[in-house]
């Protein structure tokens, strides 16, 4: 299979890059990792006239800490750089728990964290990540930069705000007001399948209170859920059984799911308020980062 | 090398946009005049005239046309060829030298980890990017490694023994 033809530029330089989509056309993509891009173009669901492929523009691949302790991940990190992170391990155990199960080992190898979250896929597994973690897309256009929060970033199913003159350059998780726990659980048929269920959860404490709380739901409504019901039942409160069980009551609550060949509405329904409880139970009474990771097969 | 294309007319040949790329494959450098649209692993196969690396699914999904570009697996039919310019790339002809086969290729066939065999070259490169990284590696790392590629005959059992098996020998070798 092959895309539609179309004018392709590897610029090595930010604004090199966003001369070329101001000028480019009427539709112009951004290639970064390609494993969303490239599938549709493939299958000619999209034909851009023109690819802006930034493999080229040096100083994207990073994910860093700041001094302020946010986390600042570049275009080009790709998902088996965060698979590999010790800084992720040692600082973000929702997202350290959520990178070894984005797609298989050979797409993370080429795709990244913010074109996934560009993409916008409804089923997106980062986008839950980055809602839980109440994070920030950085758009960078002629104009200069913007951050955009995530809940305003993505508009719809495969949509973003972003400018036809714009690139993402970077996403942004903020800095912690506590000790940060918290994991992401995903039930999957098999490697390489959308989520039938994936729960993010991302809990900052602080001398035995939750000072933080976000909760989103993968796959079980038409996009990303933030569970803000099931947060805010955790926030000023202390991780126990009892505010447990709220949370998963609340943001199995939250879920929309739909019966389809992946399970049943109510099966699904359940396996919300089940990964809820199995990672805040695994971080309950617990000091430091702690992180909940896994993934469960279902036919 | 040669890429023979349909021909449009001179007119609309000019609108093709072909761009020259340089690369290396197996060690040979190589230079290719080609559409941005093609894909790495038609580049390989009809380009290059390396046919090993196959195509399944053609969707991302099968892992049959993994290869490795500067050291990382990826799947070919998922990535542009005129991304691989100025970058390296192995695929399973890359891995016996003139006179033996590559202990991956050894080990796939002394614990019989191949039935039809056209999963076996992006298994065997999955598997050289892991025992590259990782020399002594559990059943679960490989398994976890080969997530990513399909193989409808052999239930994977002998696949995995026969990448654990390459591992001992190039830990035996080394």
């Amino acid at each position: 299979m092959y895309p539609s033809r179309f004018r392709y530029e590897a610029p090595h330089s930010l604004d090199e890059a966003i001369s070329l989509l101001r000028d480019g056309g009427d539709y112009v993509k951004v290639l970064a990792g390609g494993q969303s891009l490239v599938p549709l173009m493939k299958l000619r669901f999209a034909s851009p006239e023109m690819l802006v492929d930034i493999n080229n523009v040096p100083g994207l691949a990073y994910h860093r800490a700041d001094s302020d302790g946010s986390l600042r991940i570049g275009a080009l990190c790709r998902h088996a750089d965060l698979e590999r992170s010790d800084l992720l391990k040692d600082t973000q155990p929702t997202m350290a728990a959520a990178a070894p199960l984005i797609a298989d080992p050979l797409v993370r190898n080429r795709g990244t964290l913010v074109g996934s979250l560009c993409h916008a896929d409804p089923q997106g597994d980062w986008a839950s990540v980055m809602t839980a973690l109440g994070g920030t897309v950085i758009a960078q256009g002629p104009g200069g930069k913007r951050a955009i929060p995530l809940a305003d970033f993505v508009t719809g199913p495969f949509q973003n705000v972003l400018g036809p003159d714009e690139i993402a350059v970077e996403a942004v998780v903020p800095p912690a007001k506590g000790a940060r726990s918290g994991g992401y659980l995903k039930l999957e048929r098999r490697v390489g399948d959308f989520a039938t269920v994936g729960v993010a959860v991302a809990i900052e404490t602080s001398g035995g209170t939750v000072v933080r709380a976000g909760l989103a739901l993968t796959g079980v409504g038409g996009s990303t859920i933030a569970a803000t019901e099931a947060a805010a039942a955790l926030n000023g409160k202390p991780l126990t059984a009892e505010t447990v069980a709220q949370a998963a009551e609340l943001a199995a609550a939250a879920a929309r799911p739909k019966t389809d060949h992946r399970g049943s509405a109510e099966y699904k329904r359940h396996m919300v308020s089940v990964f809820v409880k199995r990672i805040l139970g695994g971080t309950a009474g617990t000091t430091g980062t702690t992180g909940t990771t896994g993934t469960e097969r279902a036919a | 090398m040669t890429i023979v294309y349909d021909d449009l007319g001179d007119e609309a040949a000019s609108e093709v946009p072909v761009r020259k790329i340089r690369f290396t494959i197996n060690g040979a450098k190589k230079v290719a005049e080609i559409e941005p649209r093609l894909l790495l692993a038609d580049l390989i196969r009809r380009g290059v005239g390396l046919t090993g690396t196959h195509k399944g699914c053609d969707t991302t999904n099968c892992g049959a046309c993994t290869v490795l570009v500067d050291g990382a697996a990826i799947k070919s039919c998922t990535m542009l060829a005129v991304q691989a310019d100025g970058h390296e790339i192995t695929t399973v002809e890359g891995l016996a030298s003139a006179s033996e086969l590559h202990p991956l290729q050894e080990g796939f066939r002394q614990e019989h980890g191949l039935q039809c065999g056209f999963c076996t070259p992006g298994m065997m490169l999955a598997a050289k990017a892991l025992l590259d990284h990782n020399q002594d590696p559990t059943e679960e790392d490989v398994r976890w490694a080969l997530s990513g590629n399909l193989c409808r005959c052999t239930g994977y059992q002998n696949i995995v023994k026969s990448v654990l098996w390459a591992a001992e020998k190039l830990r035996a070798e080394a």
